[in-house]
């Protein structure tokens, strides 16, 4: 227990933990509110909102942003009061501290190498969400709950970003804050931290399950077709089952965007495929190539 | 006796800055609006639940104040501050202990922007959640996904000015991600057929040199000083610009989606 309040009172996790309770209360918030619209919706009113009078922004708006600024300002000089900006040792290229940790909001990026080459954690991956954020508005083509909160009425884009933003980053970023310790293995936040931990285990690759060397021409095949296949079925099944069945959404999307929908889909739930295979199988590599491996 | 402050109001030299007298109307509401170069980003009117704090909880604004509290603690440090490796953190240590208010100056600038990077994810999570990046906000989404990024290098650049450990390693991590970019990292996939060591990649042009230095500490300072906020000043703006051009703090209305 002394090991969790020693981890939680770190001035810089201070930060972590203002974040969880924020985004724990504007979470719930959000939710409430598009709850509430959605009832209104089903009692035949309008959502919240639709029936606005226009209000002087003197002094109507300035006051509110006065009194958010004040609290704001206020909230930040007691916690400056209170609590110290670490500073470290002097920097010394000689000395690598075990775990080195990347500033807080990367973390969930440095988790993903447990899992992925850097290659993919650090360069793809940061690429795909950031390409991934942006074409947002142009791949959501659903033109209900425009300005305000429903949940109804989009159920599938608010789940599938909420996932990405609740699950990938910020709970990512909490296991690196919280549960790694040195070697960067798990340790729950109340485990004291043992620097001379080892643990054994074998990585294996994919192929390996069946006797066939990763590394070997058919290794290589095999891992190749089955990433290959994941993003292929991945992509083209859901398109198949949407044609059948004559699917307005589909028409209305359009084979551009289909595609760079349901690649960035399928990388995104990739993340979580390997790590479950990794967490259960110890899988290291699916694909093994002489240039890169996934 | 007069209050000497509503007789202030009354004088020329009052009128001569605001250019209008003190009474409560319709007309001079709209002027202290549109007459004042702050905040004459706002409209002069504004729909009810755009001011309502549940609806746009502030982040947008708060996001603004942490970076202006972050530009003016960011220039008082960079009194006291020289970005060599020799100098810089023993610099940051005569702020905590030499100068007058130099730690509450140093608490203030760097909890305001781990502040800040939160409140710009909750600001990004609250835009999408109220669908604000629809019709006809598209781009204005973009713009925001452009200052995400740049809060995260301006805050990342940071990091490394206390030229102590953890600064230190943290870029030092941070970096070691760079060189593993396929074709122009030399760890990553493709460099070596195509001729980048380390000294010709991209985590060289980032750090200027192989490993985290003074070279890598200048640019860091410089980036972070001058080369950043000044994009994410031009690109905020922008981004308000934005705001009025799309028709205001977004809401439902009977045009945008025909169904309300």
């Amino acid at each position: 227990m002394d090991n969790l309040l020693k981890l939680i009172s770190k001035p810089d996790n201070v930060a972590i933990v203002i974040m969880l309770i924020l985004i724990t209360v504007y979470t719930v918030w959000a939710f409430r509110q598009a709850i509430a619209n959605d009832r209104r919706k089903r009692l035949g009113k309008h959502v919240e909102g639709s029936d606005d009078k226009k209000l002087d922004t003197w002094p109507n708006l300035v006051r509110i942003e006065m009194l958010v600024a004040m609290v704001v300002i206020a909230g930040l000089i007691v916690w400056s009061i209170v609590l110290d900006a670490p500073l470290e040792e002097h920097s010394n290229p000689s000395l690598t501290p075990n775990p080195a940790k990347a500033p807080w909001y990367f973390l969930g990026l440095q988790e993903m190498l447990v899992y992925f080459d850097p290659w993919i954690a650090g360069v793809i991956f940061p690429i795909l969400i950031i390409f991934g954020l942006m074409a947002i508005p142009y791949l959501d083509i659903n033109p209900k709950g425009n300005g305000y909160y429903t949940f109804s009425e989009r159920k599938n884009a608010i789940l599938i970003f909420c996932f990405g933003f609740l699950v990938l980053w910020i709970l990512l970023i909490v296991i690196g804050v919280f549960m790694r310790g040195p070697g960067w293995l798990w340790y729950w936040p109340w485990e004291e931290w043992d620097h001379n931990r080892v643990i054994y285990k074998v990585n294996v690759d994919l192929t390996q399950y069946f006797g066939i060397d990763s590394r070997s021409l058919f290794g290589f095949l095999i891992g190749g077709s089955v990433v290959i296949l994941y993003f292929g079925l991945g992509m083209i099944l859901p398109y198949y089952i949407w044609k059948k069945r004559n699917s307005d959404f589909l028409k209305k999307l359009g084979m551009t965007r289909y595609i760079i929908l349901s690649f960035l889909f399928c990388a995104m739930i990739g993340l979580p495929i390997k790590i479950i295979l990794t967490l259960t199988l110890n899988m290291k590599y699916i694909w093994v190539t002489p240039w890169f491996n996934i | 006796m007069k209050n000497p402050f509503t007789q202030f109001r009354k004088s020329i030299v009052w009128k001569s800055i605001f250019r209008r007298d003190n009474k409560d109307t319709q007309r001079n509401r709209a002027r202290a609006i549109s007459g004042n170069v702050f905040l004459h980003f706002h409209p002069v009117k504004i729909r009810e639940s755009a001011i309502k704090y549940k609806f746009t909880w502030g982040m947008g604004g708060i996001t603004f104040l942490l970076f202006i509290i972050l530009f003016v603690t960011g220039v008082f440090l960079m009194f006291y501050y020289t970005p060599s490796a020799d100098q810089a953190y023993w610099d940051v240590k005569d702020l905590e202990y030499q100068v007058p208010f130099g730690m509450f100056l140093r608490n203030l600038h760097r909890w305001s922007a781990h502040l800040m990077v939160i409140t710009v994810m909750i600001h990004m999570f609250r835009v999408f959640m109220t669908g604000s990046y629809k019709p006809p906000r598209q781009f204005n989404w973009v713009i925001g996904v452009v200052l995400l990024l740049l809060t995260l290098l301006l805050s990342f650049t940071g990091y490394l000015t206390p030229w102590d450990q953890l600064g230190f390693w943290a870029i030092t991590v941070g970096t070691n991600m760079a060189a593993a970019a396929p074709f122009i990292g030399f760890e990553g996939p493709f460099s070596e057929q195509i001729g980048i060591t380390v000294y010709n990649d991209i985590r060289f042009a980032l750090l200027g040199g192989s490993t985290v230095g003074q070279s890598a500490l200048l640019r860091a300072y410089v980036w972070h000083c001058i080369g950043l906020p000044l994009i994410a000043l031009i690109f905020m703006f922008y981004h308000f610009w934005r705001v009025r051009k799309d028709g205001g703090i977004s809401g439902p209305n009977i045009n945008n989606t025909g169904i309300n």
